[in-house]
């Protein structure tokens, strides 16, 4: 008897560990007609989750029989998490993607094609958005993802330091000869204030080399012209401003200072960063404004995008797109962006975008879009990690010294093909 | 046939056995096999796994990066282990001495080994910090000009060694205490009759006396080094110019980073194999110098 007893134990166990292991299903349709949608997203971070809050009461106030489950991860570990989603069937019915990652999702099928259900939307018009900022979340002529927000980098200057140097404001014709001229007279020693800063890294070369007619592969992404006397001329440039011209700050003289950190405290007078900065640099004790970049050959400015997927396998793809569809182009949706200094919502409707240029600092908001029309968008490849932590390296070696940009361009050349071959 | 009683008695050890049986089972057996099947295939968590064979070892054996892993391990091992057991037998010895503050100073070096790996890598970074940390500043009192640690390739692997020696110094130290007072006292003062020097008693006496010990620790020290990644994920992430990339840190990334499960777990056999080689020629040669005193 005891013996059937200690049987009727383990099977008891058994079940408890059997059952815990097999997760609840909290998606899906309960019996009153309710659609649950799991969201899993990056883009709120810490700042933001409120404004995501905000977003979710307004959708579900306009669709009470769909309910939205979010799911929050840092940009670090969302990839990650979300893979491991997909690959234990258990993948959210809508998620974020940048751009540079949208590629290979879409690539691998992971992906639900949009166009069936924008067809049969008859509220939605694709013209409600921003058409380049749409057009990057499609993969071979269809539509995988929703834009919602993007974002770009531009010239960001302190204008008391330019006062006092007794400089002329950048403006639209500068190149890189003016500038240069500029931080010359900007850069004090003295005060540790110093004329220009950009960081030398995979996102800033891919920008800074299409600033002189340059690119890391050809247009169809089959052929690799990253080693070319443009590109070297380029990288050139970019260490002469600080190891020849003396115009920017070394790792080693900003010894572990953040460059935004720089700027605030006026030791920077002219900054290439992202207009997610607009927020930070709200309070700071002197004028800044912002202008375009100034180029070498041509203009080029980065353009970053978020958007929204639909994951191949939900069971709610109806409520799913809606979701989407309202992160996307809903007035509601880009009001709360816009009013919280969140990223810019892509939507092409006039009167709030003219609430957003309406805001200062900065004054020039206008810079913001008069840049996407020289937008350049990461040259993405399958292997896009791989391809940026190897750039990493070999600017890395650029910058210790360890290598000319000669040798790196032709390192990168030579990795780059089996990237890309693979 | 095992007997009525035999049988319950397997059941019972077998019941209490159950918990932690299944917890390896579900998180460390099953996984492990996993990985070896996944080793053979191709799979990036989206699509499902595709078979290759043994193309991912191969692929090993071509990527300049992972022998360039494997050679930035040893060198991590090789500026490790040695400097670790000499820093570690020396407190040792002067804690088993009495004296006063004996018991603070042994929980003392013991402290690091109780922290969190990354609580110390973060409050290491700071200190290596070449402008404002205070290890150059500390140098710059000897009229030393501090390098750039971390920032520098030449110094960066460096820079973790010490890292590392000052974590683990306590757990090494208290291994060798307890190796030393097991030492009986009848030695020192027979070799003090015949005249023995301080030296010629550390060389004969402790010396051998320490080598069960010190093999305890030489296997476990090398099987975790082999295994170094949180300082280095933390200070350097394998930089700068890929001069402090490790095996786990190239295993990361492949599976991480690139979602390349099958390469990485190839990469994660192979290291295993290699610990696995090194630990079994330890066992060997310890008959060579392991004196067990009967």
């Amino acid at each position: 008897m005891k013996k059937s007893g200690i049987w009727a134990i383990i099977f008891v166990l058994l079940i408890g560990i059997i059952a815990g292991c097999s997760s609840e299903q909290s998606t899906g349709t309960s019996k009153d007609g309710t659609v649950t949608l799991k969201y899993f997203a990056f883009s709120p971070g810490e700042d933001h989750e409120d404004e995501l809050k905000a977003m979710i009461a307004a959708f579900e106030k306009k669709n009470p029989k769909i309910k939205v489950d979010y799911e929050l991860a840092s940009f670090d570990d969302y990839f990650t998490k979300l893979q491991t989603q997909i690959a234990g069937n258990n993948a959210p019915d809508v998620f974020e993607l940048n751009y540079e990652n949208f590629v290979s999702y879409a690539s691998k099928g992971a992906l639900l094609e949009l166009d069936p259900l924008i067809e049969k939307d008859t509220n939605f018009n694709p013209d409600s958005i921003n058409k380049k900022a749409y057009e990057a979340f499609q993969y071979d002529g269809k539509q995988y993802g929703m834009v919602e927000s993007f974002s770009n980098v531009v010239l960001f200057y302190n204008k008391d330091l330019f006062d006092k140097a007794g400089v002329e404001y950048p403006n639209d014709s500068w190149t890189w000869k003016e500038e240069l001229a500029a931080a010359e007279k900007l850069t004090d020693k003295k005060n540790g204030v110093w004329g220009t800063y950009s960081p030398v890294q995979f996102w800033e070369f891919y920008k800074t080399i299409a600033q002189n007619g340059g690119s890391i592969l050809n247009e169809d992404k089959t052929e690799v012209t990253v080693n070319s006397p443009e590109n070297v001329e380029t990288l050139t440039w970019m260490m002469d401003k600080m190891n020849k011209y003396h115009v920017t700050p070394t790792e080693k003289e900003m010894s572990g200072q953040a460059n935004e950190d720089l700027f605030k405290a006026g030791k920077i007078a002219m900054l290439r960063t992202g207009i997610w900065m607009f927020d930070g640099f709200k309070d700071v004790p002197f004028k800044w404004d912002i202008a375009l970049e100034p180029g070498n050959t041509q203009k080029a400015h980065h353009f970053f995008a978020n958007g929204l997927a639909v994951s191949k396998k939900t069971k709610n793809a109806e409520a799913a797109w809606k979701w989407a569809q309202f992160m996307s182009s809903s007035e509601e949706a880009a009001k709360i962006r816009i009013d919280s200094a969140w990223e810019l919502p892509a939507v092409s409707n006039d009167a709030l975008v003219k609430g957003y240029l309406e805001k200062s600092p900065p004054e020039s908001r206008d810079v913001v879009f008069k840049a996407l029309d020289t937008l350049v968008v990461p040259p993405v490849i399958e292997e896009w990690s791989k391809m940026t932590d190897m750039f990493g390296k070999e600017l890395d070696k650029v910058k210790l010294g360890q290598a000319t940009p000669e040798e790196a361009l032709k390192n990168v050349e030579k990795e780059l093909n089996t990237l890309i071959k693979k | 046939m095992v007997g009525d009683k035999g049988w319950k008695k397997w059941l019972v050890i077998s019941f209490f056995l159950l918990p932690n049986f299944i917890g390896f089972l579900v998180f460390i057996g099953i996984p492990i096999l996993t990985s070896l099947g996944l080793s053979f295939t191709k799979w990036d968590l989206l699509s499902t796994p595709e078979f290759i064979g043994f193309d991912n070892y191969k692929g090993i054996i071509e990527d300049t990066e992972f022998w360039s892993a494997l050679k930035n391990t040893l060198l991590f091992i090789i500026a490790y282990l040695p400097t670790v057991l000499i820093v570690a037998l020396g407190i040792a010895m002067l804690l088993n001495k009495n004296m006063k503050g004996r018991a603070f100073f042994r929980a003392a070096y013991f402290i690091p080994v109780v922290s969190s790996w990354v609580a110390v890598s973060l409050i290491w970074k700071w200190l290596f910090n070449p402008a404002y940390g205070l290890v150059n500043y500390f140098l710059s009192w000897f009229g030393f000009v501090g390098p750039d640690w971390l920032q520098d390739p030449q110094w960066a692997m460096i820079a973790i060694v010490l890292t590392s020696v000052w974590k683990d110094t306590g757990f090494v130290m208290v291994l060798f205490l307890a190796g030393l007072q097991n030492i009986s006292e009848t030695y020192y003062e027979a070799a003090e009759i015949d005249g023995a020097s301080p030296i010629k008693k550390f060389l004969h006496i402790t010396i051998p006396l320490l080598t069960p010990t010190t093999f305890f620790i030489l296997i476990i020290s090398l099987i975790n080094s082999f295994q170094v990644f949180d300082q280095v994920m933390i200070m350097t992430e394998g930089g700068p110019a890929g001069s402090t990339t490790v095996l786990v840190q190239k295993i990361y990334n492949h599976a991480f980073r690139y979602f390349e499960m099958g390469y990485a777990s190839a990469v994660s056999w192979v290291l295993f194999l290699i610990i696995f080689i090194v630990t079994l020629i330890q066992n060997r040669l310890q008959k060579r110098w392991v004196d067990y005193e009967q």
